[in-house]
């Protein structure tokens, strides 16, 4: 299935990626052939988050929308726009930790700016000011993620009154995120009882809550990161270029200049990118520092909030 | 590679804690080529950490507590490809803990695979989930017994299992598609035949997960689109939802249930995809109608020649969760599709132990028991028999906050008038009136400028929710010349009222919502200063409307009728909605 409106604008490569690609033409990244391959198996993906995210409207007048500007809540954002029919009636949150790669913030600004997003951007400045980050900083980088990423986001939160918000999460990320609900609840302070989850059955998601309890939702949890290349593929969603091979590198998954790396790649359109995922066996989060510091890490991070 | 093969096929593993299930998952994986790189050599250091043997349970116990107790505490999934199409492995924990988990697991599951540990045989946990697994819906399901290395390899052993099992499968009227004897720890019949179980012909696990059957979508069943929102974030008043079962096309005429207004599908709308005038099961579509019926989240729409029974009874299978047991006579919250209404337990027909199959008589249903029930709902509900459509024959039931039981319709039963609520020997409560009369009560105050259009409304208003059966009322200027608008609300609160203001006031009445259980909605009526000054032909500078509103209507811009579409869309849900939290605090 091809898809129709497409801002093009956003889809050309940007500085960085204008030398790089080289002769490749406006939308070349994404399908050069002659026949969309065969996509249909993301159908029934497609109508599930859509399905989520219209539940979630329903049920929570407060509602946010977590904006990484990576690839995975890109697509949530076009998933947003089918559900609600080309209008994205939630704020959009990003978390600028100040650390970001300076081509995710310009892209940030640009989609902001042409798909009218209502863009609420949060940052702890607090900690940003004390020093208390990594690698130059006082703090370690876990710490850092906990003061940039969890206490940003909490603090937007606060701010903001939001009562729930929604993630790009997926299961196939990792370990803990596979154990995860569609409806997620934590506590005011965050956390998340991983111990004690809600039962989640026949699509029926827990939207009644005690007050004070503050709601994670996930309408991507189902896909796989092959998934999300497709769809992107399929449905032609602008994204970021840092996704694409430069020199023989490109970003697997995008996170504070700091902590991510690159991985081995001569990947320069989707479909190179489709492939490449369909034959390796590297693990998606292995580039993202964080990760690898500890074996529980990543647990202790997300139970305390972290995304 | 057709279609289905494209899709991952969705695979739950069951059976008795610490027979094997997470290690058969990890197995699995290797034996397949499917582990990432690197992690068999994680795996291996967090055990010697530990100072165990290797334990293929790691890939999926990912959880700190999981690992340290060499237990699965809660579901996961984990995808995975054989030669013939990619799958997704639901592993759900056996302890009889985490229930609630294995149903959270299976109950998005195609398939199962039941897991019996040779050494020990068919126990509690291996029949509770095979029952859970039939009351799910899962019909295909295929038996591993593992460990056969710590029983020689013995067919004897198999084969006892096997019988025994298979009687009590019988019992719930389950066809398993095969017994697989494997070692998982070992790799014995997992992805090749193993020479250990040189008696043994039939598949391997990986054949038998490929010999599973795609189950296909619902389209050639009557159609059942349940309501899931309305939306006008343009000119467009679009009805979303998700077709459960059945299709649809332009033209249609639909009945909307429980109503049974009747409107015809003027367009099918898309974003971004190819348009079409048609649309199938597992669709998540918005519609537009020619007309402009009352239509609100929870309505079915239906084919007027294939309509579901409505009713307000009906007797089901439940399998409940919550800690707080189930009980005849208390009331819960029924979600069915998009349809939520309180419900009572009526009649407790039989208490079934998911384990023993035991039956007995009983008031109430503890946590993991199955029971056969009647329910009785406050409002009548569409619904169908599980075995003719299963997405609107299933439901879960709400204790409070929690999600707390599952249950499949058997049998829909005529149509009741209410039982009168029995006396009780202490003061009416509001909550008992709220509860009695459907809705919640409280105040609806509107603001706005003179002209702005705020009797015209009220009255409308009161109208249309009178008509809906809600005890509303308006109160004017006239009405609070004697005593202070906050008595005056509050005793229509307390009488279980839903008082809408056509006053100017500003005073607080935050105490109708922390003292009375009501609910005060602030509604603005936003028609700008020139526009009312020129209906009224007088003056109205000065005027501000209040800041925190519940919803702000430009009256200037849009007919009353609209207004009132508006109003009462947002209005009656919250109205109706709230009070199954009003009836778990009685
Ligand atoms: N001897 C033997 N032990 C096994 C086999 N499969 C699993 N185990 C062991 O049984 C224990 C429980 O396994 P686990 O996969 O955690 O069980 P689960 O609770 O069903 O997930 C672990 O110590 C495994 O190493 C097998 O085929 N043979
Ligand atoms: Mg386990």
């Amino acid at each position: 299935m091809a898809s129709g409106a497409m801002e093009t604008e956003i889809g050309r490569p940007i500085e960085r990626h204008k030398r790089l690609v080289d002769g490749l033409l406006e939308g070349a990244r994404y399908s050069p052939r002659d026949a969309m391959p065969d996509y249909s198996h993301l159908d029934e993906l497609e109508n599930q988050s859509i399905f989520i995210l219209r539940e979630a409207f329903n049920k929570f007048s407060n509602l946010a929308m977590l904006w990484s500007i990576g690839k995975d809540s890109s697509v949530l954002l076009w998933l947003a726009r089918k559900a609600f029919f080309g209008h994205v009636p939630i704020p959009c949150v990003h978390v600028d930790t100040n650390y970001k790669i300076p081509e995710m913030i310009a892209f940030r600004d640009r989609v902001a700016d042409q798909w009218g997003l209502d863009l609420v951007v949060g940052q702890n400045k607090a900690a940003l000011e004390a020093g208390t980050t990594f690698p130059q900083g006082t703090a370690s980088r876990i710490e850092c993620c906990t003061f940039l990423k969890r206490d940003g986001l909490q603090q937007v939160i606060e701010d903001n009154n939001f009562e729930a918000v929604i993630l790009g999460i997926r299961r196939d990320e990792e370990g803990t995120r596979a154990k995860e609900r569609y409806f997620s609840p934590r506590t005011k302070t965050f956390e998340w009882n991983f111990r004690d989850q809600p039962p989640e059955l026949w699509d029926q998601f827990k939207t009644d809550f005690e007050p004070g309890t503050h709601l994670r939702i996930h309408p991507l949890l189902h896909w796989t990161e092959l998934n999300i290349w497709e769809y992107i593929d399929r449905e032609q969603i602008p994204i970021t270029s840092l996704y694409f091979g430069d020199e023989g590198t490109r970003y697997r998954s995008l996170g504070c200049a700091p902590c991510t790396s690159g991985v081995q790649s001569n990947a320069v359109t989707v479909p190179e990118i489709i492939e490449e995922l369909r034959n390796t066996n590297v693990a998606e989060r292995s580039t993202r520092a964080q990760d690898q510091e500890a074996e529980d890490a990543f647990e202790r991070l997300r139970a305390s909030g972290y995304m | 590679m057709s279609h289905q093969d494209l899709k991952p096929f969705r695979v739950v593993i069951v059976g008795h804690v610490d027979h094997g299930k997470s290690t058969l998952v990890g197995r699995l994986f290797h034996d397949t080529g499917s582990l990432p790189d690197g992690k068999k050599e994680q795996i291996e250091a967090q055990c010697e950490r530990r100072g165990v043997p290797f334990e293929w349970a790691f890939l999926m116990d990912a959880l700190q507590a999981e690992r340290d107790q060499n237990i699965t505490i809660d579901t996961s999934q984990i995808w995975f490809n054989t030669d013939k199409r990619p799958y997704v492995i639901i592993d759900a924990p056996g302890h009889r803990e985490f229930l609630k988990n294995m149903i959270t697991g299976a109950a998005s599951a195609e398939a199962a695979l039941l897991l019996i540990a040779a050494n020990e045989g068919v126990q509690e946990q291996s029949r509770r989930h095979g029952y859970l697994l039939s009351l799910l819906g899962i019909k295909q399901v295929t038996v591993i017994v593992n460990k056969m290395d710590l029983v020689d390899h013995s067919q004897t052993v198999f084969d006892e299992i096997e019988s025994e099992y298979r009687e009590f499968l019988g019992q719930i009227g389950l066809e398993p598609r095969e017994f697989i004897p494997i070692s998982a720890r070992e790799g014995d019949n997992i992805a090749s035949k193993s020479a250990n179980t040189p008696w043994y012909e039939g598949s391997t696990i990986v054949e038998a997960l490929d010999s599973f059957e795609a189950i296909a979508p619902l389209n050639d069943l009557p159609l059942r689109l349940p309501i899931q929102d309305i939306y006008r974030f343009d000119e467009r008043r679009i009805l979303a939802g998700r077709i459960e079962a059945g299709s649809l096309k332009v033209g249609d005429d639909l009945v909307f249930l429980p109503d049974r207004k009747v409107g015809t599908i003027k367009s099918i709308e898309r974003w971004a995809a190819p348009s079409q005038d048609s649309a199938e099961a597992g669709e998540s579509v918005g519609i537009t109608l020619t007309d402009q019926i009352f239509v609100e989240r929870g309505h079915v729409a239906v084919h007027k020649e294939q309509q579901p029974p409505v009713t307000n009874r009906f007797r089901a299978n439940v399998f409940w969760m919550g800690a707080r047991p189930l009980e005849e006579g208390r009331n819960y919250r029924l979600k069915l599709a998009t349809q939520e209404v309180d419900c009572k337990v009526g009649v407790i027909e039989r208490v079934i132990d998911a384990s023993s199959l035991d039956m007995e008589a009983g008031t109430f249903v503890n946590k993991d028991d199955v029971a056969e029930l009647i329910l009785e709902t406050r409002r009548p509900v569409a619904l169908d028999v599980h075995s003719d459509i299963e997405t609107l024959g299933r439901f879960v039931l709400v204790d409070g906050y929690d999600v707390s039981g599952g249950g499949i319709v058997i049998e829909p039963l005529p149509l009741v008038a209410e039982d009168a609520e029995k006396a009780a020997d202490r003061i009416v409560q509001p909550q008992e009136r709220q509860l009695r009369n459907g809705h919640i009560s409280g105040v609806v105050r509107l603001h706005g400028r003179p002209g702005a259009g705020r009797t015209t409304i009220a009255r409308a208003l009161d109208r249309e929710l009178f008509n809906r059966g809600i005890q509303a009322v308006v109160v004017q200027e006239a009405d609070v010349q004697a005593g202070s608008l906050p008595d005056v609300v509050a005793a229509l609160t307390r009488a279980g009222h839903v008082a809408i203001l056509d006053v100017d006031s500003n005073e607080d009445l935050g105490f109708i919502e922390t003292t009375l259980f009501g609910r005060v909605f602030e509604v603005a009526l936003s028609a700008p200063a020139d526009v009312c000054a020129s209906r009224t032909h007088r003056s109205v500078e000065g005027f501000e409307l209040p800041p925190s509103t519940f919803v702000t209507v430009p009256t200037d811009k849009i007919p009353v009728k609209e207004t009132l579409g508006i109003l009462l869309e947002k209005l009656l849900p919250e109205i109706r909605r709230e009070w199954s939290v009003v009836a778990g605090n009685l």
